[in-house]
């Protein structure tokens, strides 16, 4: 009961969201047509390709055929290189992946055992020095904790690559079957190029992962705070169970219940951090191209990607309340 | 006589604030012989459920404890955390007052009866322990089809039987009931009383059972203990303490009971004290009907009269009273506190 409903209220959540990034995007100066190429082309061909693009119809007439475009799975074609916008993310959608999945295993790596750490020994020295922790990896601007960890570990040391998904000749020479990198190394029997693939992925992974682990760490620790002051673990406590599995059977499990609900919100953060560690790492995925559309002012393609990442992060609030019910016997009814 | 379960001297518990330490037991003693059932009764705030968890060594961060819990030679005081640990379950149980939080509402409840079994008996196999776990629910009235039900599926009264059943699969030798029916509607609260009334009978069970219900006191309980501002004023068997109170604080909780026979409300003026700053003298000197001027000068020395312990001036001794500490105490101050 609780799933059906909680899937029908996916229909006006995303028709909220559609609705404000078209807006957004209408609310700008001048149709995008003459924002991406004004200057460049005569005003007869400007006019031309207006209408071509229909940015001549009526604003509701476009939002409709905006609607119906993702109905399709059609969100347009880039002006500025006549590209399917659903060519963006078949093409450069993997790298992307590839990046916020590590990032997001590293982000639980670090946070949930860290977040664990401080609540159980909360107000001592350890937790301090781990929420000085918390706070430093959410506020320190991605591109300057990337840059650092460059510098460290790719210039200084030397161990690992400081860019790109895979060395040149490596990337030349394993063909593109799924779009993901690792994966087509393995189809491709290359275990030298997955090697290689995955030296690439760890800074990148790294420093988008700490940005969340901070949020990890802190989000877990107070909840664990809360259970442990809880009834039930006060009752496990009565019957004599060990402290080390009072913590985790009974407060760190029960923290687990706000902590996947407040998953589905770091989605966009991870998001978000990913553009930025796209850019500083010279990452080929669909952030990096979303700062390039925006370089070149093309309205269509940032509006198609920031559409697509707006229902990938709705969609993943969806999935996160589907696990939360499989977690928490409470919440099915 | 049998040798007690449960020796309590000079118990201490106190918390620190801001203004000062909160001394919520101030120096507490009592004895429980097995099978035995001692009522502590006290309005709320007096120590009664920081006393209960101070015994079981489950005192929240930050409080402080100090004197003796003598448990089989052993003081539970001094003892290590590890030790309270592992007699917590099968020695020391402990029923509490709000049954509907009490239980992990992400186990089963057959999970709660592997896991505590697990750690105080790990020889046991799968089968013994769902033997056991149902055995012992059905004791309680819950029907072994429940076994691996989730605690949101059982109603309060439900959820009290099976944390009873919980804290006794292992059979301890020494129970508190911290207000285990207060939750609790009036039949579930009769039935509950009967189940703790035939565990002291067929398991020797001794009983610490706190409670603001005098009822349940004269219905259940052996002996009681009447406690204000964290010390116990009148200690005696339950008949006696009733029929012919000592202290002038259990004579007034026991005119302030209400029963069908009831017509008028009576209730004690004044409230309970600061135990941050807690008065002079007796603790019950600025509520007490038969105050007298040595009340307020010093603190009172326990007193045996008949079967009863007794900490009031009333009773003496009275080589300690000075010459005119007999006199009716004149107080200008109540009028002062009044006004505060």
């Amino acid at each position: 009961m609780y799933l059906v409903t909680r899937v029908l209220l996916f229909v006006p959540q995303v028709l909220v969201i559609l609705t404000i990034v078209f807006v957004l995007m209408r609310v700008a100066p001048g149709d995008p047509v003459t924002v991406a190429l004004g200057g460049q082309r005569s005003p007869e061909q400007l006019a031309e390709l207006r209408a071509a693009a229909g940015y001549d119809r009526p604003v509701i007439v476009q939002y409709g055929e905006y609607l119906s475009g993702i109905l399709r799975f059609d969100l347009g074609t880039t002006i500025v290189d006549s590209r399917p916008v659903t060519q963006i993310f078949a093409v450069n959608g993997g790298a992307t992946l590839t990046l916020t999945l590590a990032a997001f295993l590293v982000a639980l790596l670090i946070g949930l055992p860290l977040g664990l750490l401080a609540g159980r020994y909360r107000d001592t020295g350890l937790d301090a020095s781990l929420r000085v922790f918390g706070i430093l990896t959410y506020a320190a601007p991605v591109f300057f904790l990337g840059l650092l960890l460059q510098l460290a570990f790719a210039r200084g040391l030397g161990w690992l690559p400081s860019s790109s998904q895979a060395s040149p000749i490596v990337l030349a020479r394993v063909p593109s079957e799924t779009n993901i990198f690792l994966l087509d190394a393995l189809l491709a029997g290359d275990t030298e190029a997955f090697w290689n693939g995955l030296e690439h992925l760890i800074l990148p992974a790294v420093t988008l992962g700490l940005l969340l682990s901070g949020v990890f760490l802190r989000i877990v620790r107070i909840n664990l705070i809360q259970t442990l002051r809880s009834d039930y673990v006060e009752a496990a406590r009565a019957r004599g169970i060990r402290e080390r599995r009072v913590v985790v059977q009974h407060a760190f499990r029960n923290a687990m219940v706000p902590f996947v609900t407040i998953l589905g919100l770091q989605v966009a953060l991870l998001l978000g951090g990913a553009i930025l560690t796209e850019q500083t790492f010279n990452w080929n995925g669909i952030g990096s191209q979303l700062v390039r559309y925006l370089d070149s002012r093309d309205y269509v393609a940032v509006q198609g990607i920031i559409t697509l990442i707006a229902l990938v992060v709705v969609t993943a609030s969806l999935l996160i309340d589907i696990i939360n019910a499989i977690i928490d016997p409470r919440v099915r009814y | 006589m049998t040798a007690s379960v449960l020796s309590v001297r000079d118990l201490r518990v106190w918390y620190g604030t801001e203004r000062g330490p909160v001394r919520a037991v101030d120096g507490v003693s009592f004895d429980l012989r097995p099978g035995e059932t001692l009522g502590l009764v006290g309005e709320s705030g007096c120590g009664k459920s920081t006393l209960g968890r101070g015994v079981l060594g489950l005192l929240p961060r930050g409080a402080k404890l100090d004197g003796e819990v003598g448990y089989q030679g052993r003081n539970l005081v001094t003892a290590t955390p590890r030790e309270v640990q592992l007699l917590r379950g099968p020695d020391l149980g402990l029923i509490f007052q709000e049954p509907l939080t009490r239980l992990n509402p992400l186990l089963r409840v057959s999970e709660h009866f592997e896991e505590t079994l697990r750690t105080h008996e790990p020889g046991l196999s799968k089968e013994q322990i769902q033997h056991r776990g149902i055995e012992v629910l059905r004791a309680m009235g819950i029907p072994p089809t429940r076994y691996r039900a989730y605690p949101h599926e059982f109603s309060g009264g439900m959820r009290q039987r099976i944390m009873i059943a919980l804290a006794l699969v292992l059979r301890p030798s020494f129970v508190v009931a911290d207000e285990p029916t207060t939750a609790l509607d009036v039949l579930v609260e009769a039935q509950i009383i009967s189940i703790l009334g035939d565990l002291r009978r067929n398991f020797d069970t001794a009983l610490l059972f706190i409670t603001h219900n005098l009822g349940i006191v004269a219905e259940a309980c052996d002996r009681v203990a009447v406690m204000y501002a964290g010390r116990i004023v009148e200690q005696g068997p339950v008949t006696e303490v009733f029929a012919r109170p000592q202290h002038p604080y259990t004579r007034e909780l026991l005119r302030s009971t209400i029963s069908l026979a009831t017509t008028g409300l009576h209730y004690i003026p004044g409230a309970p004290p600061d135990l941050v700053e807690p008065p002079s003298g007796c603790r019950f000197h600025p509520r007490c009907p038969s105050a007298m001027r040595v009340c307020p000068e010093r603190f009172p020395e326990p007193v045996v009269v008949g079967p009863q312990t007794v900490e009031c001036w009333l009773h003496g001794p009275d080589g300690l009273i000075p010459a005119d500490g007999r006199d009716p105490l004149v107080r200008e101050e109540i009028t002062v506190a009044d006004e505060a």
